[in-house]
Order: structure tokens, then sequence, then C-alpha cells
């Protein structure tokens, strides 16, 4: 890995612990129970939300691990997505996905139900510094 | 009598649209220059209160702001049997037409946002000699989708937060936050499907790719506004749609995105003041 992408898995590793220090981000995903794979393109994990908070975090790859829906960014998206004040392009999930530095697959239900929850959690890092 | 009232009067007039009875709502301040102003897909006429309520503009402009059909406080068309709105460019250019007509608005000038800013375009295309000035707001021939209409009306998914969601990152993150929670509340308010149904017109009946080289900004000045983190209408995609066209005045507004009237009125001023000053200056000669 290099440095930056070291720096964004870092920041990842966080996540859940920043979403326990935000009870109203929990409170919006009480209904949200998803296996979803998210994280950079070099660095995913694999993670899992119980009635709105996480309660596993595994890095990827996991021999037959299945997941509902992934979103990854590369590496350089999520540190422009991560600014304190992001430029315009980089400062929204699907601002990443539409101009391709960003990949939403698989069965996006869940992720389109709970939109605002995801959005809130992944922007997490960019309140508590973000990466330089 | 201690509380402040603002100072737009709102009123229902009764509009034909396709041969049926509507009832628009539309609020209004001011006197001078008429100038009606169009919301965007999924929301309503609130989006222009700060405008509305702005005592420099409202000296030398007559500003109208309505709900379109199936927005904010205007219901359907008495006709209406349920099936579902899909709103096209000849349906949404004669709601803007017949609107001026019932009001007796002589030459109005027409701001739209987002689909009223693409439906501007039209009314520069086929109707400019009926306007006196027209601004488009987050407007462009066409732009790329960036997410499947299909997620907004669907009973597994609640209509009005997906909405409000997909649109929240539309709004530059410089925008306060008390006019970035009022510019999704409206969104999630919406009635179910009506999002979705205007971006019929925007997604798949107005594009208007190859036919904006016929705009004559010498009949109808055209002033294009964008700002800079609209990511759905980018500067990119308005700055494509003037190069073909003579005259049109171009304004990319930083620190805005989407909604700038609504989510950001203080920074949207600053663009917009000069540009209504050059329409009253027009107006003079």
């Amino acid at each position: 890995l290099k440095k930056s992408d070291g720096d964004v898995t870092g920041a990842f590793i966080k996540i859940p612990a920043l979403l326990e220090r935000h009870p109203a981000l929990i409170t919006r995903g009480r209904f949200l129970e998803v296996e979803c794979l998210l994280g950079s393109t070099e660095q995913s994990f694999h993670i899992s939300i119980r009635s709105g908070r996480i309660t596993d975090m595994t890095p990827a790859p996991v021999l037959m691990r299945s997941w509902r829906f992934a979103y990854r960014a590369t590496p350089q998206a999520w540190t422009a997505f991560w600014q304190p004040m992001p430029k315009a392009g980089w400062h929204d999930l699907l601002a990443l996905s539409k101009r391709g530095a960003a990949v939403l697959e698989g069965d996006i239900q869940p992720f389109l139900t709970h939109l605002q929850y995801f959005k809130d959690l992944l922007a997490l890092p960019r309140r508590s510094g973000g990466v330089s | 009598m201690t509380g402040y009232i603002e100072p737009m009067v709102g009123r229902y007039v009764h509009v034909e649209i396709d041969g049926a009875p509507n009832r628009i709502y539309f609020e209004e301040a001011g006197t001078g220059i008429p100038l009606v102003c169009l919301h965007t897909a999924g929301s309503d006429g609130r989006q222009w209160r700060h405008l509305l309520a702005d005592k420099e503009f409202t000296r030398h402009f007559r500003i109208i702001a309505f709900d379109m059909p199936w927005h904010g406080k205007s219901n359907p068309p008495a006709n209406w049997n349920g099936e579902e709105y899909r709103l096209t460019t000849e349906r949404y250019t004669q709601t803007i037409l017949a609107f001026c007509h019932a009001l007796a608005l002589e030459k109005p000038v027409v701001m739209g946002c987002s689909i009223g800013g693409r439906i501007v375009l039209n009314l520069a295309i086929a109707h400019a000699s009926d306007f006196r000035a027209l601004i488009g707001l987050e407007a462009a021939d066409f732009q790329a989708p960036w997410y499947d209409t299909e997620w907004l009306n669907r009973p597994d998914i609640h209509g009005g937060e997906v909405c409000a969601a997909l649109v929240s990152g539309l709004i530059a993150p410089q925008s306060p936050a008390p006019q970035r929670m009022e510019t999704l509340w409206a969104y999630k308010q919406g009635g179910p499907g009506v999002f979705k149904g205007d971006l019929y017109f925007y997604r798949v009946d107005g594009d208007l790719r190859g036919r904006v080289e016929a705009i004559d900004t010498r009949v109808c000045p055209l002033f294009l506004l964008t700002g800079e983190y609209d990511f759905s209408c980018m500067p990119e995609d308005t700055l494509r749609t003037a190069s073909s066209i003579d005259g049109a005045d171009i304004t990319i507004m930083e620190q805005l995105g989407h909604f700038p009237m609504s989510e950001n009125p203080e920074q949207f001023r600053r663009y917009i003041a000069p540009v209504l000053n050059q329409i009253r200056q027009q107006q003079k000669i």
C-alpha cells in the first residue's frame, strides 16, 4: 500500500468508533440490517450493520463471504471527499460515482433506502480531520 | 400585531391546461417588470421566498412564483384519475404560457431552475418574442444521468427520504445548514412519483441537443447561471450548451450548487443582482 492508500484504510478503520459518537445517525439507521462491502478500490471491508450500528468490520477478501451491495472509491477520491471543504465534484458519494471515481455494485436497494445514512456514515472521517 | 409579516402574498388562479381546469397557487411581491420564477423538479415555489422578500428587487420587478400542478399547494388537475404523472415538454410549455396569460403578464421575464432552466431554453427556441428576457439556472440542453429514476417511487423505499437524500449532494458544502435543510424539506414533502414524473421531461422528453442553435438572443436576451457544485447540470454542460447560442450570457457561480436561490440566497444574490439590473437597463433603452 502507498502512504495515501494506508491513510484511507486507517480512516475507514475508525468509522465504527466515530459512528458510536453520533447517536442521531445510529437512530437514522435503526431499521437497517445489512452486509455490505465498503472501502477503497485498494482495500475494502466486509461490514455488518445491525440496527444502525456497525457490529463487524473485516478487511476483504474473506473467503466466500457475500454482501448485498458494495461502494468502493479510489484512495484519491476518498482523500478529496474527506477534505474539510471538498472541491466541486468530489463532495458527494454519487458525484464520485458519476465521475467514475467510485463504483456502486450489487443489490443497491438497502443503500438507496438508507441513502442519507450511508452518505453521513461515509463522511464521518471528514468531520474528524480526514486524511492529508 | 407584533409579528413580522413577509411581503409576498399568495393566491390561487384558475388556469386551463390541456383542456382541464387547474387551480394554480402563486405568490407574488413587488411592482414593475413581471418576473415569473419556476421551481426545480419535485419541489415548489417556496424555493423563491428569499427573492420574493428582497426589498431592492421588488422595487423594480413584480416577482411571481407559482407551484406547478401536482406540486406545493397546486393540486393535480380536476380530471386526474390517478394515472402516473409525467411532465412533457409540451405540457410544461403550455403550463407556463397559460399561467402568464391568465395573469395578463405583458412580456414577462421567466427565470427557471433545473427543469425550469431546461424549459427556459425551450421557451427561447419556440416562444422568444413572448418574453422580455429568459434566465436559466442550472440549465443545459442535456446532461448525463447519474441515477435511475425508478428508485424514486416504489413501495419499499420512502419516496420523500430517497428524493431528499439523492439531491442533498447537489447542494454546495458552503451552503448554510438551515437553508440546506429547508431545500431538502420540500423534497421530503413531494407527492408520490411527482419528482420522477418531472424527470421524465428532464431525462426523456426534453433533450434539446441540436435545437438550441435556433435561439436568437437578439429577439430575447438569455442568461445562464450554473453553480460550480452542481454535478447534475455541471458547469461544463451549461458551457457546452452556451457555446451553440450566439449572445448567451454565461456565469458560473462559486460556492453554489443546484438550488442557488434556496440553498444560499445571499450568495445567489451576488450573481442574480447584476443580471436583473441588466434587464432593467435594457428596458430603459
